[in-house]
């Protein structure tokens, strides 16, 4: 059977519509809510790049960590030592991300590592690049790297100290070429070789399937999006450091966001990133200031990430498809409802 | 069998081979180095090999912990080491607030540590029964991030260690005296790490005559072998995972009370723990009893070895390194079975 396709699809007309209220409603926005929405794009784009490979070729990372961090690292180190630009930064970390999860993809899928492993590899992986990287020199050990500020804004160093809406069209930029990214992929034959190994390995195998090559091309291509959100993250904060860069909670941090809005859908990532992260920043504010009754716990660190690891299991225990999926289901219910009536 | 048919059968094999001749030829080449060098460094090695051991020993029973939770249950337990973080703060507590001794607290770690994991078991764990493997390890890796942050709320970051009393100088030990740091052959052997070693070591016979000796132990095994025959011949499968999820964070429980005299605790240092027992787990092979005691070992050596020999201030680096080699040439495990 040939599968038809649509000169355009449903999904690219959504994301058009999105883009056009995304790039309008800034306007509209106040300086914090901008900031804000900066955070909301950054993790929908790196949620996006997790899904691509967990949600779509079925190969569950829990050390994504590792691809941000190089991103992160490549475009800082060339800035702050080869007065690189940024932007040719980020390709650079992209590219180095790829040939990582080439090599990294290829040694554990060659020798039949998946499921439970494949996601202790890939978290062991992670952490032994992190600790790797508190030891290196050229990336200044643990100490961290600082990049420089050149005062007011450029758009060659992809630094915007006045404008944060610099920011936001940026990572707007970023996530909408992921995202078309995504969709293309997911519509390509490489896209259906993907579900097609999620869905059952050993039969797409038997249909003639290159398994290895297109689960390893999954790891790069999710891995080079992941990494230009690190080098985002290091120019939007300035500061990064091997926890920051590679520790397990930018590893969880990325997966959670796509698994609560829905793991394999297209707009998972972004409707699981509008939600937790305001919810994110209001915990913060909520501990900085809380009620009296809760005086203890102002300002403790880590209520944020507590009440993170509580909807991460909530999700998956009462949502399993996330928010997506059981919108989804939700509507189909309706649906067969008025059609049996 | 052409050459290339016998290449591709015996690669792996091919490879260790390889690996064992470069090694020979790296020791035949600096041979004449090997002598001085050892008067050198010979008490630090032998330093590192006895605490690698001792230190082993506990890894042991961490891991030991995790790998009937992931026998039976058929999940890494990513909350494992969180598990021990709450061992190690309850140790802690009642030290530092009703001065019980950490030996003794081990009488209450294990039975609280039993019930949490029973909790967590029946609460977290047996809805999801059925979902996919990586929504249980998302449950898991959900609730480490839960308790770890939740201890950070409660306890912050700071470190927290207790010092004993006793076990530095002469101590009388009822039928004798010894006198504490011991000396061997070069080596100091402290107190606390050799009582956190013959424990572990004295708990993992029990927890192994349980499993091998008992009704309960045999069901248990039964469940690890072959669910659906368990369920057969009339085993409760669901209070045996139940059971054992509760025992393997008894495990835990054991060793929090074990470790906390000589290692501080904060909310973090379960995860060094959970990556080492990951290690063990894959290197003895999952689900083996035996194979969780010999990669604790081998682990513990790995790590006080590798910071003898790697240009590296991280315990970390040599174990992972072996964790690589396992995952790749041995995914099995040393004494595991192909599957």
């Amino acid at each position: 059977m040939r599968i038809r396709r649509l000169p355009l699809h449903r999904d690219y007309l959504v994301l058009a519509l999105v883009t056009v209220v995304l790039f309008v409603a800034p306007l509209f926005m106040s300086r914090f809510l901008i900031s804000l929405a900066v955070l909301v794009l950054y993790w929908a784009h790196l949620g996006n790049a997790w899904n691509l490979m967990a949600g779509y070729a079925g190969q569950f990372s829990f050390g994504h960590a590792v691809f941000y961090g190089i991103g992160a690292y490549t475009s800082t180190v060339l800035l702050v030592d080869y007065a690189v630009s940024p932007w040719l930064g980020m390709v650079a970390g992209a590219v180095l991300a790829a040939l990582f999860g080439l090599v990294m993809g290829y040694l554990l899928f060659r020798f039949g590592i998946r499921g439970h492993f494949f996601a202790l590899g890939t978290f062991a992986i992670a952490e032994m690049v992190r600790l790797f990287a508190t030891e290196l020199e050229f990336i200044n050990t643990s100490v961290g790297i600082h990049v420089p500020l050149v005062g007011g804004d450029s758009w060659l160093r992809m630094q915007f100290e006045e404008s944060v809406i610099n920011y936001y069209y940026v990572i707007l930029a970023l996530f909408v070429i992921g995202l078309v990214v995504v969709i293309a992929v997911s519509r390509s034959r490489m896209g259906y070789y993907f579900q097609a190994i999620r869905e059952d390995e050993e039969a797409a195998a038997a249909l003639g399937v290159d398994v290895l090559r297109y689960k390893t091309l999954a790891v790069m291509l999710s891995g080079a999006l992941t990494a230009v959100g690190g080098s985002f993250f290091a120019q939007y904060f300035l500061f990064i450091d091997p926890t920051l860069a590679f520790g397990v909670s930018v590893s969880v941090q990325i997966l959670l966001r796509p698994i609560v809005g829905g793991v394999g859908t297209v707009w998972g990532p972004l409707v699981g990133a509008l939600l937790l992260t305001p919810l994110a920043e209001a915990t913060r504010a909520f501990v900085r200031t809380p009620p009296a009754f809760l005086g203890v716990i102002q300002g403790r660190a880590g209520v944020d990430v507590m009440i993170f690891g509580a909807i991460l299991i909530i999700v998956v225990l009462f949502l399993p498809h996330g928010l997506v999926g059981a919108g989804h289901s939700l509507w189909e219910r309706v649906r067969g409802a008025e059609a049996t009536r | 069998m052409t050459v290339t048919a016998l290449l591709k059968v015996h690669r792996r094999k091919l490879l260790f081979v390889l690996a064992a001749l470069l090694l020979i030829v790296w020791f035949l080449v600096n041979a004449a180095n090997i002598g001085p060098w050892w008067e050198r460094n010979g008490v630090v090695l032998r330093q590192a090999m006895v605490t690698g051991l001792l230190i082993g020993g506990v890894y042991g029973l961490v891991a030991l912990g995790l790998t009937l939770i992931f026998g039976v249950l058929d999940i890494i337990n990513f909350a494992h080491g969180a598990l021990l973080t709450v061992g190690m703060y309850i140790t802690f507590v009642l030290f530092n607030r009703y001065g019980v001794d950490p030996y003794l607290a081990i009488l209450v770690t294990v039975p609280v540590l039993f019930v949490i994991g029973a909790v967590v078991q029946r609460l977290i764990i047996h809805p999801a029964r059925n979902a996919p493997t990586h929504n249980q390890l998302l449950l898991t890796l959900g609730l480490a991030l839960f308790i770890e942050n939740l201890l950070l709320v409660i306890f912050t970051g700071t470190p927290r260690s207790i010092r004993l009393a006793y076990g530095r100088g002469p101590t009388d030990l009822g039928l004798f005296t010894m006198d504490f740091p011991l000396r061997l052959a070069g080596t100091t052997i402290t107190m606390t790490k050799l009582a956190a070693f013959l424990f572990a070591l004295l708990l993992t016979g029990l927890l192994f005559l349980l499993l091998q000796r008992t009704d309960l132990g045999k069901s248990i095994r039964a469940a690890a072998e072959d669910k659906e025959g368990a369920r057969l011949v009339g085993i409760d499968i669901d209070r045996i995972n139940l059971i054992t999820f509760g025992l393997g964070s008894a495990c835990v429980g054991a060793a929090a009370a074990l470790v906390l005299p000589f290692l501080a605790v904060d909310p973090t240092i379960g995860n060094t723990f959970n990556i080492t027992a990951f290690v063990i787990v894959v290197l003895g092979g999952m689900g083996s009893v035996p194979g969780a005691l010999l990669g604790g070992l081998v682990v513990g050596l790995t790590q006080e070895l590798g910071v003898v020999f790697l240009p590296s201030s991280t315990k970390l680096i040599g174990v992972f390194i072996v964790f690589i080699l396992a995952l790749m040439f041995r995914p099995q495990g040393l004494l595991g079975r192909r599957t």
